[in-house]
């Protein structure tokens, strides 16, 4: 079973100008009695998420809507656990994964094999889990010999086909998306496309931003819209779109 | 705390992280990390052969003893200094994935641990040029090793923790080590020191503790039981502090980056 759990929950990220940064500034504040940096190093903080309040399920599968700066990106850090929320408290249950950015991790200068065991690694995978689905991630990015070749050689879709086929091979309970993933040609796309259904189906809860109304429509059946870090409308896809998108 | 025995549980994901540094640094050259052997040799033969004149130090004493201090002093300040830059270097992966903190201090010590592997090739070399066995005491070594690595992966920590938040704090650790590489006798022996005021303020060292750890054994001594001491006092009051520090500041590192 997997749940999260918001309680009151809300997000502050300290803004550090390069000179709050520097130990000197706070040194010299001491000697200063602080007067000196009064103006600068009030410490500047940006409230990106306040106060949430909501719990999701298994079977949830969340579109989170909401303008540039809503706090959506905030959110699913939060969700993946990357930031620990400054008040309130987030509860979360379930192996959480994210595909937000299927390239992290990957090395340029390293061939396509290696970064296999490199993203696989950094996805939590040991190396007797990668090497036994190596042939399978080789075969699904179609990639053939260029797979013994640095990254640097790939075409930006080749590169994008790699991340994409070794980021899926996860199963896990809870699954964090911005945006739908769209890889490769005509081909490979349709089959991505069923790779990504399947891996969505198996999960327990997923949690999707997106701008697009289609795909929220087609995916979600819950939708949570943000607004300067609140939450302004949480409910049934029809609603919330009718309300958002207008 | 349960963070940092969960980042045991990421031995794979370290060990991969840390070799493919190693791996990367050397891409497309035709002995790779062997230059590191190889850049590090040359550096003890000209320091042996100048200062070995200098303090008129009998060679087959001297220069062991210098090439198993330079050797593992580049191992601490390597763990060190990597360490400052351990977090701000992760960042990508901070903000990206919820992995425990602590499992990128251990890709910065294991990374070094490799170069010191490569590095420790020239010590029996020197040895053998020398005519000098290794002995028996050289296996206390390890134990010395192991003490020295929780020692140093506690202050990577706290490094890597401080200087997420206040940038300078790297620069003023790389002159610290600096200042503390010409005050650890590495390059000179202790022996050289004129009385024992000289030698007292050397117990006060905590580096050439740190030192005395590993190069005695491999040098065919035993290291004091004082050395013992220290280290292990710094280790286990080092790690308290640290744990300290991290649990009440951990959760903010993905904001400072």
């Amino acid at each position: 079973m997997a749940q999260i759990q918001f309680i009151q929950a809300g997000v502050e990220i300290p803004i550090f100008n390069a000179s709050s940064r520097s130990l000197k500034t706070r040194l010299m504040q001491v000697a200063t009695g602080g007067r000196l940096s009064a103006d600068q190093s009030g410490h500047v903080v940006m409230r990106a998420l306040q106060d949430l309040n909501f719990t999701l399920s298994d079977g949830d599968r969340v579109g989170l809507v909401g303008h540039n700066g809503a706090g959506k990106s905030t959110l699913l850090r939060v969700l993946s656990g990357v930031y620990h929320p400054t008040h309130g408290s987030v509860v979360s249950e379930g192996y959480v994964a994210s595909l937000i950015d299927v390239s992290l991790g990957i090395d340029h200068e390293a061939t396509g094999r290696e970064n296999i065991f490199l993203r696989g690694a950094l996805l939590g995978l040991t190396k007797k889990e990668v090497s036994a689905k190596l042939n399978e991630i080789i075969e699904f990015s179609e990639l053939g010999d260029f797979i013994d070749m640095p990254m640097r050689t790939y075409s930006s879709g080749m590169h994008l086909r790699l991340a994409f086929s070794v980021s899926t091979v996860i199963r896990p309970e809870i699954l964090l998306m911005d945006e739908w993933l769209s890889v490769g040609d005509e081909g490979f796309k349709h089959k991505a496309e069923e790779r990504l259904t399947e891996l969505i189906q198996a999960t327990k809860i997923l949690v999707i931003a997106s701008h697009s109304r289609d795909l929220i429509m087609k995916t979600c059946n819950r939708v949570l819209w943000l607004e300067h870090g609140n939450i302004k409308m949480d409910g049934a896809p029809d609603a919330v779109c009718q309300a958002y998108f207008g | 705390m349960n963070e940092i025995l969960s980042s045991f549980k990421k031995l794979s994901l370290i060990s991969t992280l840390g070799l493919h540094d190693i791996r990367g640094r050397y891409r497309r050259s035709a002995i790779g990390p062997f230059w590191l052997t190889i850049s590090m040799g040359v550096m003890i033969a000209t320091i042996g052969v100048v200062f070995g004149q200098i303090f008129r130090s009998p060679m087959d004493e001297y220069l062991p003893f210098l090439a198993a201090g330079i050797i593992l002093w580049a191992f601490f300040t390597g763990t060190i200094n990597e360490g400052c830059t351990g977090f701000i270097e992760a960042e990508g992966m901070i903000k990206q994935l919820p992995i425990p903190l602590f499992v990128h201090i251990l890709r910065v010590l294991w990374r070094n641990l490799l170069i010191l592997a490569h590095n420790i090739l020239i010590l029996p070399l020197v040895l053998l040029v020398m005519g000098k066995g290794i002995g028996l005491e050289a296996l206390l070594a390890v134990p010395g090793l192991f003490l020295v690595a929780v020692c140093l992966s506690w202050i990577a920590l706290l490094c890597a923790l401080l200087c997420a938040r206040y940038r300078d704090l790297a620069q003023i650790v790389v002159s610290v080590l600096q200042v503390a590489f010409y005050l650890t006798p590495i390059i000179w022996m202790p022996s050289l020191l004129p009385d024992r005021m000289g030698a007292t303020f050397l117990q006060f060292n905590p580096f050439y503790h740190l030192l005395e750890l590993i190069r005695a054994p491999l040098l065919g001594a035993v290291p004091s039981l004082t050395s013992w001491l220290v280290i292990l006092v710094i280790a286990i009051v080092g790690w308290g502090f640290t744990l300290l520090v991290f649990s009440r500041l951990r959760h903010r590192v993905a904001y400072w980056l």
